[in-house]
């Protein structure tokens, strides 16, 4: 289904999201549209549905009420066909999921092959290309295991880029690594930014979120409080409880 | 000297009553493939059924499990498709909780014999023997491989499907073979205690080399020596699938070195 009243810069637009896990209501409404190219980073205390949210988005989580529209499409309509809208939406998760029993370059290449998007010679020469651009080629014939946490998150960027997704969604990117090897999955994401990419991002990085968002968006208990491109967000923020919150990790 | 020597001749004349007068050998050898053939063909009717039967009990436990009578309630009042589908959900973990407990519940014996002389009255008992011993391994399979499966990290299944996988692809493709590798070794364990479980297939009449034994036996009136050949054939048999366990495991442990 076609939303004609969506704008063709439209992303990503949500209308009303609940969400409830048994009598837990963690997303209490939520509306918020995302422009193609924007760069929005979500912050907000622990358990406050940022998660949810993004796993909402690319419905890995089934939304208890509201409507997402994804480029125009509804993909909360019935019947819509999730598989196809995934592979438009790459997903980098906090615990890099890499495949263990896969290879890197196996990782990279096994669901474009699978899902007929590319044969394997394309997919295998997009994998290496890939890798070069994040300085892992040589690595490309070993397992996960051998790799560090930075290095393995990474390839897991890598891996959903392999899609040529149209949207980028992040959650928590950062939060398992070694303070030392932050610095290369963020200057990945930076880079990926620059290139024009769609991005939702969470994370606890606020350095990040003033110079490489380009809106900032606030949640807490399953609402969006308070949103501002990141300047005057962090500059004046209104919300009592981003005050607060921001007073706790600055 | 001469107590030796008559030991000896004893033993030798054992042996080759036991073996080679009235080609005895040949009901070993006719035993022993039986033996083979009935574990070979259980073992993969087993996994066949095991792994089915993880594969949909998953899937249940991860569409959660419904309340049958309100969705059938609610889809006599509506007829709604979807409530359809979770009656029929729900009755198929019921039917499937109904053979794990049966088929483990009863001895494999006792469930070939309702097999041979009940169930189906057919001439072809090898075949008989493995359907009984394949439908009974493959509840033993099923709850070793759901354990499997249960212990593959979430994540792995939300990145697969995060990518575009289909639910069924990301099962084949990414879950099972994690799965496979960490319940290798009860897996083999099954298989093992299936090879020597055919022991007792004389109970239906297929001569197995358990059987073989037990009919040479009454023949010769000697019992070590069929016996003590049996049992090192079964030991040897073991011995090898063992083998072959520790370098499939070697192989899948590739991707754990550091
Ligand atoms: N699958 C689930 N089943 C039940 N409750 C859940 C589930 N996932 C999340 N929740 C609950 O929803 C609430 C919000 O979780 P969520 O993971 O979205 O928070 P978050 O903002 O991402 O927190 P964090 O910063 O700790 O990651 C929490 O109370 C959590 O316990
Ligand atoms: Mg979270």
């Amino acid at each position: 289904m076609k939303n004609t009243t969506v704008t063709n810069d439209v992303a990503i637009q949500v209308t009303g999201l609940k969400k409830n896990f048994g009598d837990n209501q963690v997303l209490r409404g939520i509306d918020e549209t995302i422009r193609k190219g924007e760069k929005v980073v979500v912050i907000g205390p622990s358990g406050s549905g940022k998660s949810t949210f993004l796993r909402c988005l690319n419905l890995l989580e089934r939304p208890t009420e509201g409507r997402i529209f994804v480029h125009g499409d509804e993909i909360t309509a019935r019947g819509c066909n999730v598989d196809k809208l995934r592979q438009k939406m790459g997903m980098v998760f906090q615990h890099f999921n890499l495949f263990p029993h896969k290879t890197i370059l196996e990782n990279i290449t096994l669901v474009p092959i699978h899902t007929g998007l590319m044969k394997r010679k394309e997919a295998e020469e997009r994998a290496y290309s890939l890798l070069e651009r994040i300085g892992l080629k040589e690595k490309a014939l070993t397992y996960p295991n051998m790799l560090s946490g930075g290095q393995k998150q990474r390839v897991a960027i890598v891996r959903a880029l392999a899609m040529s997704p149209e949207v980028m969604l992040f959650d928590e990117p950062t939060s398992a690594l070694d303070p030392e090897m932050v610095g290369e999955v963020l200057s990945v994401m930076a880079e990926l930014a620059e290139d024009g990419m769609t991005m939702v991002v969470v994370t606890h990085e606020m350095g990040f979120a003033r110079e490489v968002g380009t809106r900032v968006l606030f949640m807490d208990e399953g609402l969006i409080l308070e949103q501002d491109e990141p300047k005057a967000f962090f500059a004046n923020p209104k919300h009592p409880r981003l005050v607060d919150f921001l007073s706790k990790v600055l | 000297m001469g107590f030796f020597t008559s030991l000896w001749q004893g033993f030798h004349s054992a042996i080759v009553r036991t073996f080679v007068t009235d080609d005895r050998y040949l009901i070993f050898a006719k035993g022993l493939q039986n033996t083979l053939v009935i574990t070979l063909g259980a073992l993969i009717v087993g996994i066949f059924i095991g792994v089915a039967v993880a594969v949909l009990k998953v899937y249940y436990y991860q569409v959660g499990p419904f309340k049958l009578w309100p969705s059938l309630g609610s889809f006599l009042r509506t007829g709604r498709l979807r409530y359809l589908n979770q009656v029929l959900l729900r009755l198929m973990d019921g039917f499937l909780n109904c053979y794990l407990t049966v088929f483990r519940g009863t001895p494999v014996v006792v469930q070939l014999m309702v097999w041979a002389f009940v169930v189906f009255s057919s001439t072809n008992e090898v075949l008989v023997a493995i359907i009984g011993f394949g439908i009974n391994s493959g509840a033993y399979v099923a709850e070793i491989v759901r354990a499997g499966i249960m212990a593959v990290d979430k994540g792995q299944t939300e990145a697969g499907r995060s990518l575009g996988l289909s639910a069924w692809a990301t099962m084949r493709l990414i879950v099972l073979p994690q799965a496979f590798k960490n319940v290798l070794p009860a897996l083999s364990n099954e298989f093992i205690a299936l090879l020597k479980e055919t022991s007792i297939v004389g109970y239906i009449a297929v001569t197995d080399i358990t059987k073989a034994a037990a009919l040479v036996r009454a023949r010769t009136f000697d019992a070590f020596i069929p016996l003590f050949f049996v049992a090192s054939v079964y030991l040897i048999m073991v011995t090898i699938l063992t083998y072959f366990q520790k370098k499939l495991e070697t192989v899948l442990q590739a991707s754990d070195r550091k």
